[in-house]
């Protein structure tokens, strides 16, 4: 099944190699490509396509450089930088002197302009630290002073009057201000990146799960777990949960990687505008996450999460009675006329923690540039600040990257993205009446909950970068994520696939071939309508 | 909007199922001739063109029709009418100024209209409402989208299933599954009854051997990628679940059949007032609402188990919308409050006119057997129905005379 669809689709590319993979686009180059018996050699080859993978792979791609981004899954953000609070962190939460801390700074500065030139949704709301007790208030000092010490801008102790103006409402004593603080789409963050990486000639493997990497004289083969090869003289190991496992195939042993599970519920967008700012509880000591805590996502819903809670496995998604309850609770609590239909979904996301579980807290990220595996270069346990440190990291990696391959300039670099910046559902009645005199497509509504349309979906479908799955659909148009959760657009989305693009139904799935939706047909004869 | 063409129209219904159908056939007949009715389908008859089973149309017709041969009596007759319809056509916004906005491959577009009918339907809960802890996996659909997908898509959603919720659509779905070679382990419903008709539990249920599981729910979902099983446990009078009674069921689809929600998004975006027993509009003995000419009828009103009475609802708020769109009336007559008292859920209409008779519609909170509903105002009884079976999912219907409410300011509806 697995190979069916591609091979039918994208038969040949146009030099005449059988494409294997899921490709789209047959410009140059390729995504999601590998050709038989032939190794492509890279100068660099970046592990994994979250949203620190993609964001080295857009810096890199400024230089005359040949990039490729190898990933295991069959679209970039389908790990932790997809199921995270999508916060834009100001820094103050890490000691001074920290990679934590100089990253996370230093990437709050580079993410508004970034967001901008990507036409990723970005708003800086702020953020509240609220102490419930007064001797929660030296804390909350110690925090200003540590992010004063970072550089964090604008902070400021507030009393209770203070912070009730800032959000009305809240309880607590006083809180720490930090206006800096802001949300981003993370999903939307990492697509955007990985996009941008690729109009600039970056190659992604997708569907490409690395087995084994030797090292050679001049640098290293990556195999992947169906025996294909590719080499390159700088390896970036981004792996994010993974990043243990990478590291030990070139025989480093120095880490373990403890994925830490964070539950979050997501709640209807009827109390949008209800949260102005982020709401976070006082921080405690030892605790691996920041806490319980409000956040409200660039499109109008508000999360409560993440809790912290060690798991065994690096793809632990479940989600727990226990926690759940007590997020309702908590959610309860803030929104006293929550009903039970206004939580509309949960989730949860797993943090590449290097902290043990009878160590709790943070470690610092390790971001080496190996001198044992000269070209290795190495990030390891980048859990939250990660997403707001990736553009950071992404300057950091690149200056390591220096130290291997001349970094030079191309003219022809392209800042930004090409495409809408609103949605259609963002759009003015007037503006809407234009996209759709410019393609009916945009006059068919397909999710109803997020009024996103056939444009819409169709655009998703045809992204060079993954898209035919589900999720990659709804990272990309908000299609299922509204209150009926898929109930109206799902049949939908399976009727332009199957009968407008001509999907087989057992081709359709959420994430890969083992999520696959449809066993088949119920009957063999299709009856026209 | 201000750079969009306003079009003018009489009356617009939203929605083309039953309810909109029945509505826009009465309001012609009523005498309004200036109808525009809008479904976003590609065809009209909403949910009945899924619903493949019989059973449709036993008091209106005396016959056991389909959903589409249901619908298709309604669109014959609409046929005969001067309603202009408009399919592949949604609306996305209401104003209280009953100005809509319209998309379509068309245009995009706005109308203004002196009367709107809501005929919206309703929508399944879906799994976040209910909060089933474990994973995410692919293979748990709502009832009503398998239907769609099997129905209409001719696509088969999955081999082993176990269903959750006895709603009708669970049950119709555990039956049509079975009939295409899928094995339905179960039936599992929280609370100690039912919550679909006996006629289905018999006809669905019992006749294939499907076990129905009361007080019992899905405790956890297990499979990383494809639906792998399910934890059903027995749950205890405040429905959490009885510890040692979990068991594993192993299953590749997890159909969801656990309520129906009336799609007010557009009521809400128009500010008008919703009744919580209901989930849909409040309105007086004509279906108005409380915003003036603003209508609203079928399941975007409350929740119906037959389509008959959605269609007499419908009839009656059409007649009522035309007039109103003919008369430019401005007030809102209904001055009777009624209340649900105790073992009812909800009543409806919320506010009656004492000068009209109304047909009162109304759920129990539980089953029972031999009482009576009884309608009250200023200590005496107006009304009464004695019933030999009274369930949740059986709605139940009690007409008031007009002359029988003079010098009533309020009523009760209560088991007597």
């Amino acid at each position: 099944m697995s190979f069916s669809y591609s091979l039918r689709l994208f038969f040949l590319s146009e030099n005449g190699t059988i494409v294997l993979s899921k490709l789209v686009d047959l410009g140059q180059p390729k995504v999601g490509e590998y050709r038989v018996n032939t190794t492509k050699r890279y100068d660099v080859l970046i592990v994994g396509a979250g949203v620190v993978g993609c964001a080295i792979a857009r810096e890199l791609s400024r230089y005359s450089l040949s990039v490729g981004v190898v990933e295991k899954e069959k679209d970039v953000s389908f790990g932790t930088s997809s199921r995270n609070s999508g916060v834009v962190h100001a820094g103050f939460n890490y000691a001074p002197g920290s990679l934590r801390a100089k990253l996370d700074v230093e990437g709050n500065r580079l993410m508004e302009p970034l967001c901008r030139k990507l036409k990723v949704k970005m708003s800086r709301i702020g953020k509240l630290t609220v102490a419930l007790h007064s001797q929660e208030m030296p804390g909350l000092e110690a925090l200003k002073e540590q992010g004063e010490a970072n550089g964090v801008p604008g902070l400021e102790i507030l009393d209770s009057f203070a912070m009730q103006k800032i959000q009305p409402g809240v309880e607590g004593v006083g809180a720490l201000w930090s206006p800096s603080s802001g949300i981003v789409c993370p999903y939307g963050l990492t697509i955007a990146l990985a996009r941008s990486a690729r109009q600039n000639g970056v190659d992604f493997y997708l569907s490409w799960e690395v087995a084994h990497i030797f090292r050679e004289e001049s640098g290293f083969i990556l195999e992947n777990s169906l025996g294909e090869e590719l080499k390159a003289s700088v390896v970036i190991n981004a792996a994010g949960l993974f990043a243990d496992r990478m590291a030990r195939m070139v025989g480093i042993d120095d880490y373990t990687l403890y994925p830490c599970r964070g539950e979050y519920y997501v709640l209807d967008k009827r109390l949008e505008g209800t949260l102005k700012t982020l709401l976070y509880p006082a921080p405690r000591k030892n605790d691996p996450g920041l806490g319980i805590h409000l956040t409200p996502t660039v499109d109008g819903n508000i999360l409560i999460g993440p809790s912290a809670e060690y798991t065994e496995l690096p793809e632990d998604w479940a989600c727990s009675a226990s926690v759940m309850e007590n997020l309702r609770k908590k959610g309860k609590e803030l929104f006293p006329d929550l009903s039970a239909s206004d939580f509309i979904r949960n989730f949860a996301g797993l943090r590449p923690k290097l902290s043990p579980p009878e160590e709790g807290g943070n470690r610092d990220f390790v971001v080496e540039d190996r001198q044992d595996v000269p070209g290795f270069i190495n990030l390891m346990g980048v859990e939250s600040p990660g997403l707001t440190s990736a553009p950071a990291l992404a300057l950091m990696v690149r200056d390591m990257v220096g130290n291997h391959l001349e970094l030079q300039e191309k003219a022809n670099f392209l800042e930004e993205l090409p495409g809408r910046e609103k949605s259609f559902a963002e759009s003015s009645p007037e503006e809407r009446a234009a996209l759709v005199a410019e393609d009916p497509n945009y006059g068919e509504m397909v999710c109803r909950c997020e009024q996103v349309t056939k444009r819409e979906i169709l655009d998703a479908l045809s992204d060079p970068l993954g898209a035919r799955t589900l999720m990659s659909i709804k990272y990309r148009t908000r299609a299922t994520m509204g209150r009926c959760q898929g109930g109206f657009c799902f049949p939908k989305i399976v009727n332009i696939m199957t009968r407008e693009l001509g999907y087989d139904p057992e081709e359709i799935s959420l994430r890969d071939e083992k999520s696959f939706f449809f066993p088949g047909r119920v009957r063999k004869e299709e009856v026209a309508l | 909007m201000s750079l969009m063409k306003v079009e003018e129209r009489d009356l617009v219904i939203i929605g083309g199922g039953p309810a909109g159908l029945a509505a826009a056939v009465s309001a012609w007949e009523a005498g309004c001739r200036d109808i525009l009715l809008v479904e976003r389908d590609r065809i009209l008859g909403g949910i009945l063109n899924q619903c493949i089973h019989d059973g449709f149309g036993l008091h209106t017709f005396n016959e056991a029709l389909s959903g589409p041969e249901y619908a298709a009596r309604y669109i014959e007759k609409l046929g005969q009418t001067g309603v202009e319809v408009r399919e592949q056509t949604m609306v996305l916004r209401l104003g209280e100024d009953r100005v809509l906005q319209l998309a379509s491959r068309g245009s995009y577009s706005a109308v203004r209209a002196r009367a709107v009918i809501l005929a919206m339907g309703c929508r399944e809960r879906p799994r976040g409402a209910i909060s089933i802890p474990g994973t995410r996996p692919s293979g748990v659909f709502t009832a009503g989208a398998a239907q769609h997908l099997m129905n209409l898509e001719n696509i088969m959603v999955g081999n082993r299933v176990c269903i959750l919720g006895s709603g009708d659509i669970g049950l119709i779905m555990a039956r049509r599954m079975t009939l295409e070679g899928a094995s339905v382990a179960g039936v599992f419903e929280i609370l100690p009854y039912s919550s679909g008709l006996p006629r289905n539990i018999q006809q669905c249920l019992n006749d294939y051997d499907i076990p129905l599981h009361l007080s019992t729910t899905v405790q956890k979902i297990h499979g990383s990628r494809r639906l792998e099983g399910v934890t059903v446990a027995q749950v205890g009078p405040d429905r959490s679940p009885l510890e040692g009674t979990e068991r594993y069921i192993p299953c590749d689809t997890l159909l969801l059949s656990v309520g129906l929600i009336p799609e007010n998004e557009l009521s809400r975006d128009a500010s008008i007032p919703l009744d919580a027993r209901t989930n849909g509009p409040q309105v007086d003995s004509r279906f108005m609402t409380r915003v003036p000419g603003i209508f609203a009828c079928g399941n975007v009103l409350h929740v119906h188990d037959l389509v008959d009475y959605v269609s007499q609802e419908a009839e009656e708020a059409g007649r009522h919308a035309a007039a109103w769109a003919g008369a430019s009336e401005s007030s809102c007559e209904g001055t009777l409050p009624v209340l649900p008292g105790e073992g009812v859920r909800y009543t409806l209409p919320q506010k009656i006119a004492p000068s009209r008779s109304t047909v009162l519609s109304l759920r129990v909170t539980a089953p029972c057997r031999n009482r009576s509903v009884v309608v009250r105002g200023e200590g005496r009884v107006i009304a009464r129905k004695s019933l030999v079976r009274l369930h949740p999912a059986e709605m139940i219907r009690i007409p008031l005379e007009a002359k029988s409410l003079s010098g009533v300011s309020q009523l009760e509806v209560a088991l007597g």
